[in-house]
């Protein structure tokens, strides 16, 4: 990272997506959650505009914020009564102490580390990605795709009403 | 002071671990996918890092990992969701202290 404006955005993106990380944490409103949830993952896709990778920040903006956040608000709409409380379980201490016990390690782990790095960012566009998608990795694209087709199939299936399967049933 | 490697992984294991506190301190199913996204955004944000940083003969491979990622995420998040409505009709609670069903 050269110059002042790569080390400005880090800073910003960085406290913009711990601190909305954070909000999730603390927020009683599930709503107000999930819209912590959104400038979180917009702060995640900036870090990855940063890191020389637009493409996948773009698709972070369209899949996470477009789709999987709209998806979580609809979740939190139709299931009313339990929806808007976001208190903690009992088990929270344990969790939250569990939790900062893994944070040390990571912390220990990669500032004790000496990492090689390149100086300059690998120039990969989106026809680069593209290609390598539909070459080397081939195989696990085309299992992808079934797998998302499965799991489209298989939450359909989840949250029919009662009433259509029995329709179902009848014919 | 630059920005170096260091410092993108020490924000992914943060938000790693901001996202294992959510998911394990929450009571309602819903925050604890929330939860699980965080962490899934924390390990994409580490491998864009890597691949960004460290000098390999196979560039385009962090970020084929990320795409993987993304889609799996997509796909758990929809069956998921899918999960806590389904489950919400029948006991109208997707309270996880009290989906103990399971037990005795």
């Amino acid at each position: 990272m050269h110059g002042a404006g790569p080390n400005l955005a880090f800073w910003v993106l960085a406290a913009l997506t711990l601190v909305s990380a954070g909000g999730v944490m603390v927020s009683r409103n599930l709503l107000h959650a999930v819209l912590f949830l959104i400038v979180s993952f917009l702060g995640v896709a900036g870090f990855f505009i940063l890191l020389s990778a637009p493409f996948l920040g773009m698709a972070q903006i369209i899949i996470y914020v477009g789709a999987i956040a709209v998806l979580v608000l609809f979740a939190i709409l139709l299931t009313p009564r339990a929806g808007r409380d976001n208190g903690e379980t009992r088990w929270a201490a344990p969790g939250v102490l569990l939790s900062i016990a893994l944070m040390a390690v990571l912390l220990f782990v990669i500032t004790d580390t000496k990492w090689t790095t390149a100086k300059d960012a690998p120039e990969i566009t989106a026809a680069d990605l593209g290609q390598a998608l539909l070459s080397t990795w081939v195989l696990p694209f085309e299992i992808a795709s079934v797998l998302l087709t499965a799991a489209l199939i298989g939450s359909i299936m989840l949250v029919r009403s009662p009433e259509e399967e029995a329709e179902d049933a009848l014919q | 002071m630059t920005v170096g490697l260091e410092h993108f992984l020490v924000v992914g294991a943060l938000l790693f671990c901001l996202g294992l506190a959510v998911a394990l301190s929450k009571r309602n199913a819903i925050g604890v996918l929330m939860g699980i996204e965080l962490m899934l955004n924390a390990v994409n944000l580490t491998l864009l890092s890597f691949s960004r940083f460290q000098d390999t003969p196979h560039k385009v491979a962090g970020q084929t990992f990320v795409v993987f990622v993304i889609t799996v995420a997509a796909a758990e998040a929809a069956v998921a969701l899918a999960l806590a409505v389904s489950v919400y009709r029948n006991r109208q609670t997707v309270d996880v202290d009290q989906l103990n069903l399971l037990k005795s």
